[in-house]
């Protein structure tokens, strides 16, 4: 892939889908070098000026590429399991153009020199843009505060201890009051961890049956109303990710009603699979948070429709074989999902639950506002970040053909609906599909 | 082809077992409990065919009763005891079951700390596997030496009222019971505090009692649970004395079963933690020993029916 300045590239006979301006319509997108200058309805309709090169998109949609809030990254570290261009492979192939990583690699992003290095190298692999979350806490280690100025100054865009709950009360008040000095968001991965100490699966019939440790819903409960009362002291700003039941839904929708600083992500298992998936102990529906009872996917898809949960996340994990080929109980947490995360989040288009647009709007222009990235719309002078999908063209999922390092996707063999044609990074084709 | 009975390569649980699978075991089983006593107990139904006791957790009555049914049928057995605090325990699961699995062996017999385990391990070999235990999950071959031992007692297991008591959130061989009895027409109680019954017990068709007056009242046996101190994080009682006051089963408590009920054990006993000593040895009431009899037997009749199955194809 060349990394040269492209020059103005007409994509014509494309659905535009931008949700941040409602613009849904047949139409045309001009580029030039990294950025676009151009898009409308109407645009073209006197013809492509010459010199500039014509992308014919054949009706299929073109829509802001994707923006995905919820990575982990595994460079550097644990190399075999990811790399920042394995992981950039994945992405562009599933529409994603800008990720954002956790902190959770080996050394942990908590200092500036290790923000850069993420940053550096990505820039370099020229796939899709990696912006780091960074550690909330030194060492993930849940006590002392991370240098949240200096961080946000390199650029991390949030702060979060990745995979661990922040758990000491009153580290999570510091952080929040803290970050709120410089304007930046704590990210909680909201399970309360002495409730979810030793659980495998979601607590409930099917774990009891199975004979395995469950995790209570209520750990997220908890966690997450504990974090509210804290929100509230502090006015710190406040994300959830992957929220994953009923009850952890309802106390961020109160809080929101309240007129908190809070939003939330969740990804799509906790909208497209239930606990019941675990019955053969796959470990591959292995995820942290587990996967739920069909009543709280039922509600994490009606959290998505009314708004209450903001953005969908891939929560990309990826796990080698030695990590997953093993009883469940022992077997890591995860799931990888960059590769799948458009196509599944598309089952709540296709299902009728939410537009076409909408399900854009969740996976782009939503978190590039959360995060206050220049990213996830369509409009002159902005990046020319673009992802064209034909919606509707059906494929299934095989984990063997995945570009990931790693092949535990939870979707393994699933039928799907909705193919990236072409991905577009900074004015370039990063990514086109077999015909 | 002969008349299978039991069309299934491996014997991984009880849960999904059709009734009639179930009562066709027994049966054999009946008759292997007359050869035992006989004086011609052994046989060449497994000459030449080798199993394998594989046991990632310490076992001495399972894995003896195993050795013995393999052994009066004939087989080659081979005990191998692998140490589950190894460090790389799971990749020792898979790549043992690799190795024995290159050694052309006929039947393993696993029993691993974790649940599932044992069906990972089946996935990865050829011949069949008998699950010995697997985490809390199940105990096929304990509940069929119960339902054995019941049946040949009573001389039915439909509309029988059993209360399986004691830690059954740890507990395999509660699991497997209840499938079990709950398949056969039996109804099924779960009595115990509630740190030790499993969430939702309830949608498990089980009926539920923390007070074990009113679990055991009318009941026509009593199966009583080893406290798995050895599976238990944190505290889930606040002690033995208090567990046994409560919990342990002693005449008292006994009384408001039916005059002829049973109690049943699977053993090892903690006497005086769950059981009272004296009602462990009461011959009138205990089926404890008669239970370890009918080991030998149900697990000679699985032995010979996997490995028949094996040869004829029919799985």
């Amino acid at each position: 892939m060349s990394a040269r300045a492209p020059g103005r590239i007409a994509y014509v006979n494309a659905r535009l889908l931008d949700p941040a301006s409602g613009l849904d319509a047949m139409g045309g997108l001009l580029t030039d070098g990294e950025m676009i200058v151009d898009v409308g309805a109407g645009l073209f309709a006197g013809g492509v000026p010459s010199g500039v090169e014509v992308v014919d998109c054949r009706g299929a949609c073109l829509a802001p590429g994707l923006v995905d809030m919820r990575v982990q990254l595994r460079e550097p570290g644990e190399e075999h399991k990811e790399t920042l261009r394995s992981a950039g492979e994945a992405a562009v192939a599933g529409g994603v153009t800008s990720m954002v990583c956790l902190p959770n690699t080996k050394p942990v992003i908590d200092d500036v020199a290790t923000v850069e290095f993420v940053a550096r190298r990505a820039r370099k692999i020229g796939l899709a843009k990696v912006f780091p979350y960074a550690a909330a806490t030194k060492g993930l280690e849940g006590q002392e505060l991370a240098e949240i100025g200096m961080l946000a100054e390199a650029g991390a865009l949030g702060f979060t201890d990745g995979t661990k709950a922040l758990r000491n009360a009153q580290v999570m008040r510091r952080a929040l009051a803290y970050a709120a000095t410089f304007g930046v968001m704590i990210v909680q991965h909201p399970e309360e961890p002495s409730l979810a100490d030793g659980g495998a699966m979601n607590e409930g019939e099917m774990a009891s049956r199975l004979g395995l440790a469950g995790i209570s819903p209520a750990a997220e409960a908890i966690m997450l109303e504990r974090d509210m009362r804290l929100v509230e002291i502090t006015g710190g700003r406040y994300h959830a990710a992957h929220v994953s039941t009923a009850e952890g839904i309802a106390i961020i929708r109160r809080a929101k009603q309240r007129g908190l600083p809070v939003t939330c992500d969740t990804a799509p298992p906790y909208f497209a699979l239930n606990e019941l998936a675990v019955s053969e102990y796959r470990t591959f529906v292995k995820l942290s948070p587990p996967l739920r009872t069909e009543t709280d996917r039922q509600a994490v898809v009606q959290a998505i429709a009314d708004g209450t949960i903001d953005a969908i996340a891939s929560d990309h994990a990826p796990q080698d074989q030695d990590s997953k080929r093993l009883p469940f109980a022992q077997a890591e947490f995860g799931g990888i999902g960059l590769e799948t995360l458009l196509a599944v989040s598309l089952e709540l288009f296709h299902n009728g639950h939410l537009t076409l647009s909408q399900v854009i709007e969740r996976l782009s222009w939503a978190p590039a506002r959360l995060l206050g990235l220049a990213a996830g719309r369509l409009k002159a002078e902005a990046p020319a970040d673009l992802v064209i999908f034909d919606p509707e063209r059906a494929w299934k999922v095989n984990s063997d053909k995945m570009r990931s390092k790693s092949k535990n996707s939870p979707f393994d063999g699933r039928p799907v609906q909705g193919r990236v044609l072409r991905t577009v990074v900074d004015g370039r084709t990063v990514f086109t599909a077999d015909a | 082809m002969t008349n299978v009975i039991y069309p299934h390569r491996h014997l991984l649980g009880i849960e999904g077992l059709a009734p009639h699978e179930i009562s066709a075991l027994l049966d054999l089983s009946d008759q292997f409990v007359e050869k035992n006593r006989s004086s011609d107990r052994k046989a060449t139904t497994l000459r030449g065919q080798t199993v394998i006791n594989l046991f990632f957790e310490n076992s001495t009555r399972t894995r003896t009763s195993f050795e013995l049914a393999a052994k009066r049928l004939g087989a080659d057995v081979l005990n191998m005891q692998v140490s589950a605090s190894s460090v790389a325990k799971g990749e020792t699961l898979i790549d043992t079951a690799m190795t024995l699995n290159a050694m052309h062996i006929d039947v393993l017999v696993v029993r691993h700390p974790d649940s599932g385990a044992v069906k990972l391990l089946s996935e990865k070999v050829n011949c069949a596997v008998i699950n010995a235990g697997d985490g809390w999950h199940e105990h096929p071959t304990q509940a069929l030496l119960d339902a054995l031992t019941i049946r040949r007692r009573k001389g039915h297991l439909g509309g029988l009222t059993v209360a399986i008591c004691g830690d059954v959130l740890h507990s395999r061989v509660a699991r497997s019971n209840m499938y079990l009895l709950s398949t056969m027409g039996a109804q099924v109680r779960l009595v115990g505090p509630r740190t030790l019954l499993p969430a939702q017990a309830e949608k498990l068709g089980v009926e539920v009692f923390h007070d074990m007056v009113e679990g055991l009242r009318d009941v026509d046996i009593v199966m009583m649970l080893r406290v798995q101190n050895e599976r238990m994080r944190g505290n889930f009682i606040p002690s033995i004395r208090e567990y046994f006051h409560f919990f342990g089963l002693d005449y008292d408590k006994l009384s408001v079963a039916k005059p002829d009920a049973l109690i049943m054990h699977p053993g090892p006993m903690n006497r005086g933690v769950e059981i009272d000593s004296d009602l462990a040895d009461d011959v009138e009431r205990s089926v404890i020993r008669e239970q370890v009899e009918m080991g030998v037997a149900v697990r000679m009749a699985c032995l010979k029916v996997l490995t028949q199955n094996l040869a004829e194809g029919n799985c």
